[in-house]
């Protein structure tokens, strides 16, 4: 057995409200190249910031045991030393700036007041080459595509003499090509340099392809290690690990109303993404949905969900779209947020504090901010009627506040999507369409949050609910869209989804591309 | 009171107190000059046009920390136009509307290439701060223009008859003052008490959350004290200078436009998160459109109370005005970040900036000295901002962090 190079024991991490990390293990062995896999939100990320030191030293319990010592890292630079280095899943790479300058960001070579910018390229192009990039060093990052930004991602990683790499979700911006391309280079550094390496990836078939051995990482806790070398690991086995829980009555009853007509159809809907126009992140999805009825849209990250709603939207996302949207049996043509509620849509954003609410501005501003017309009299607020709007709200959806004029900042995650829940509400759409309702809140809010969708399709409301916790969008939903790499690939009823057959279908168009 | 309200306290009161003490201090240091009746009354003429240009200032503020450069350039401007108008013996409310009209055209230029080109706003501001000074210059063809018509003087604050005759002075026993003045400072002070408890009484019977007792009676008592002895003071010297009803004006206003109005409720809303005001329906290209109209419009309306009372107009007029709105709005309170501000607070920026100002020239302290101590008041005043916004920060970090598991990659 080779040597163990890092060993993190018992990591318990906590956030008010949530424990992140539970108890989690973890062992690297010098030299291999090692997964990370689970849903979103298991907390593969919190670890490896644990690691990096992003969570300093103390801000967690557990420790850490690098290269044989323990070690408390209290920031990025400390974990360097070391020689860990993480690539984030948002490259850090300025943009305006050449290859070997960002290569060398922070660690700029010659004396201390004179940068040797011969040395820089030098150094630079000796590490491209590593990774196999021709381009010169002195090439701006803005003209590269993101493949080679990747890579030079890597090799600024090699350049700080990096032992121990961290690659989140390297591949989630790239295509097939440049996928391969830099899994291969992931075996190459391997080979030739004995480099040890962490990937955190959601694709599983690039899982199995690369890695000697994969840790399954649940609701914050480490489920099982499994070895792969010498044996050809299924998808179907990892996500057995993934998925594993059991589906109890974790969700209210629906209340037994019939489905009505169809309200929304969505057909051929193509949406481009805004800076790279050649990438298709929605493409060609068609979709109905009921009155009354909830309608689950599943997918990981990046599955293209976000985009469709946002598109849907009053094109408040992406370039290029084409497709046509039929309300209440007719055609319309939406351009922008405005046009959308008045034509009863609501989008109910899963970033709630990016998109979604006015934290400097109190819950009662929050509520009525998407239908200020119903309190206002030719632009006058009856500040009366907004009070109680709000408060009729507050008491509706159980907010919990001591008064609806609390600033929305300072309330919990669960309350401030029950105020952004409030304000759709408010608006009173037909069509509301729920992007990661319940994302970042504890259990027993997601259990409100749940009997207000109930409530709303007992209404009459048709409901989006776009997730990607599998047992949320099974134990919700009436009938469900299976969403990957921007397409629609599948679609069934509730009563007939399982995890795994879900999943399933996911593996399999993954395959197919 | 607890640890925490005095805290709460002294954060929403903060710059009121300060304000207090520099009062003080000057008052100390100038031996009694600072509030003589002739000196408060300079104090409200002087600074008029930081009142004026500070509420429009506020409002572009609001949307995001964004700034006007021009506005001294524009009152120029206008004034200028203004100026013209009046000295072809033209009537004086067509220049009056011609000067507003010229604001408003400028701030629609302006609120054109910010909102809806999306040319950053500093940048947008600096060429109209540039090219309306050459305007100026142009249209005046570098000269100075009189204005001397009696009417407009008065009405806007300029010479020295413009203030509120004294209606009363021939009834009752005389008090070698301005009795108006001082009745109608006596009258706003009740009217200003019987609104506050009325309003009270109003928001308890609807079920309201409202400020202790206490807390209302001192905070009313200390306003009345306040408006009295200001009135009282004016009364000593001419009575009430026109161009306070005109500052009174606007604020009232603005106050109102800010707070009860749509409009004010999205000014707030963009500059608190653009992106989720635009996803709520509201057209936040207009909004912003809107802010800058209006500041241009304010900016119109401070040339006529500068050409006023400097009794004409000359191409340097208006030079760093945009300076002084800009550290009224800060010292007030508003935030460099936009989303919170309000137009109380640009009142008690303006008015300490002026204090300020006023008190150093009366204690003959030397030019270039004032302006440092002016610099370093906008410092301490932005440093407050900038604390309690990292303070904030500080206790989100460990929140944030909840949600970088999953953040923002699928946007």
């Amino acid at each position: 057995m080779a040597k163990v190079l890092l060993e993190m024991n018992s990591i318990t991490k906590t956030f008010p409200g949530v424990k992140a990390l539970d108890n989690v293990n973890l062992q690297v062995e010098e030299g291999e190249i090692h997964a990370l896999v689970g849903e979103n939100g298991a907390g593969k990320s919190t670890l490896m910031n644990v690691l990096s030191g992003i969570y300093p030293h103390g801000s967690y319990e557990g420790d850490i045991v690098y290269d044989g010592e323990v070690c408390a890292f209290h920031n990025i630079k400390d974990s360097e030393k070391k020689g860990i280095v993480i690539i984030h899943q948002e490259l850090a790479l300025i943009p305006y700036m050449t290859i070997g300058e960002n290569m060398f960001l922070g660690n700029e070579q010659g004396k201390k007041w004179c940068i040797d910018w011969n040395k820089t390229y030098a150094e630079a192009d000796k590490y491209l080459e590593m990774v196999g990039l021709t381009d010169s060093s002195k090439t701006l990052i803005k003209d590269i595509g993101t493949g080679k930004q990747q890579l030079v991602e890597i090799a600024k990683a090699l350049a700080k003499n990096a032992r121990l790499l961290i690659l989140d979700e390297p591949t989630s911006s790239l295509n097939e090509t440049d996928s391969r391309a830099l899994l291969d280079l992931m075996k190459k550094l391997q080979k030739e340099q004995g480099m040890t390496m962490i990937i955190i990836s959601h694709k599983l078939n690039e899982v199995s392809y690369v890695a000697d051995k994969i840790t399954v990482i649940r609701d914050g806790s480490t489920i099982e290690t499994i070895d792969a070398r010498g044996q050809e690991i299924s998808e179907s086995r990892i996500i057995k690990g993934m998925v594993g829980r059991e589906i109890t009555d974790r969700f209210p009853k629906r209340h037994d109303v019939p489905i009505g007509d169809v309200m929304m159809e969505v057909l051929n809907w193509t949406v481009y993404h805004p800076e790279f126009a050649e990438r298709k992140v929605v493409d060609d999805v068609s979709l109905t949905v009921r009155a009354g009825e909830v309608v689950g849209i599943y997918g990981l990250m990046g599955a293209g969900r976000t985009e469709l709603a946002m598109s849907i939207f009053g094109r408040s996302y992406g370039i290029g779209i084409s497709g046509s949207l039929v309300l209440k049996g007719q055609p319309v043509h939406l351009t922008s947020p405005k046009q959308a509620i008045a034509a009863g849509l609501a989008y109910v954003t899963e970033d709630r504090k990016g998109n979604g609410l006015v934290l400097s501005n109190s819950i009662k501003i929050n509520t009525t901010l998407a239908n200020l017309k119903a309190i206002s009299k030719a632009t006058f607020i009856d500040k009366d009627k907004e009070y109680m709007v709000a408060d009729e709200y507050r008491e509706k959806l159980r907010t919990k506040t001591p008064s609806v004029e609390q600033l929305v900042g300072n309330l919990s995650g669960g309350n401030q999507q029950k105020v952004l829940l409030a304000k759709w509400m408010f608006a009173d759409p037909d069509v509301l369409i729920l992007d990661e309702p319940t994302r970042g809140i504890d259990v027993g809010a997601k259990y409100e949050i749940y009997c207000i969708i109930n409530d709303l399709a007992k209404a009459g409301k048709s409901v989006i609910m776009i997730s990607s916790e599998l047992p949320e969008v099974i134990g919700m939903s009436d009938r469900i869209y299976i969403m990957n790499q921007a397409k629609i690939v599948g679609e069934m009823k509730a009563s007939e989804a399982t995890q795994e057959n879900i999943m399933a279908c996911i593996v399999k168009s993954g395959s197919e591309a | 009171m607890s640890g925490a309200n005095v805290k709460n306290f002294l954060r929403k009161y903060m710059m009121l107190i300060v304000t207090v003490g520099v009062v003080i201090l000057f008052y100390v240091i100038t031996g009694g000059q600072s509030l003589l009746p002739q000196n408060i009354n300079n104090l409200i003429s002087q600074n008029a046009y930081v009142f004026v240009l500070g509420t429009g200032m506020l409002l572009c503020i609001l949307t995001g920390g964004n700034i006007d450069l021009s506005v001294g350039s524009v009152v120029c401007l206008a004034g200028g136009v203004g100026a013209i108008i009046m000295d072809a013996n033209l009537p004086w409310p067509l220049a009056v509307i011609a000067m507003l009209v010229m604001g408003l055209l400028v701030g629609a230029w302006h609120g054109f290439w910010i909102a809806y080109v999306k040319v950053p706003p500093f940048i947008a501001t600096l060429v109209g701060m540039l090219a309306f000074r050459g305007l100026a210059n142009l249209i005046m063809k570098g000269f100075a223009y009189q204005v001397t018509d009696k009417t407009f003087l008065n009405i806007f604050g300029g010479g020295d008859t413009c203030y509120i005759p004294d209606f009363m002075a021939g009834i009752g026993p005389s008090m070698g003052l301005n009795k108006t003045c001082l009745y109608v400072g006596i009258l706003i002070a009740i009217a200003y008490t019987v609104y506050t408890f009325i309003n009270r009484v109003n928001l308890v019977k609807k079920g309201y959350k409202v400020d202790s007792l206490l807390t209302v009676i001192i905070k009313t008592v200390l306003i009345d004290v306040v408006v009295v002895w200001i009135a009282y003071k004016l009364a000593q010297y001419k009575g009430i200078p026109t161009v306070l009803i005109w500052i009174a004006l606007v604020l009232g206003v603005f106050a109102y436009i800010t707070s009860k109005t749509t409009l004010g409720r999205n000014l707030y809303a963009v500059g608190g998160n653009e992106k989720a005001t635009r996803l709520s329906g509201i057209n936040t290209k207009m909004v912003m459109f809107s802010a800058y109209t209006l500041m241009g419009l304010l900016a119109g309306f401070a040339g006529v109370l500068n050409i006023a009372r400097l009794m004409g107009s000359q191409p340097t007029y208006g030079l760093g005005y945009e300076m002084d709105a800009i550290a009224a709005c800060f010292i007030g309170g508003a935030s460099a970040y936009g989303g919170t501000g309000s137009v109380g607070g640009v009142i008690i920026g303006a008015a300490l900036c002026g204090i300020i100002n006023q008190g150093m020239i009366l204690a003959h302290t030397p030019p270039n000295y004032q302006t440092v101590v002016k610099g370093l008041v906008l410092l301490v005043a932005v440093l407050f901002d900038v604390i309690m916004q990292m303070r904030r920060k500080g206790s989100k970090k460990t929140k944030k962090t909840e949600t970088t598991e999953k953040g923002g990659a699928n946007a």
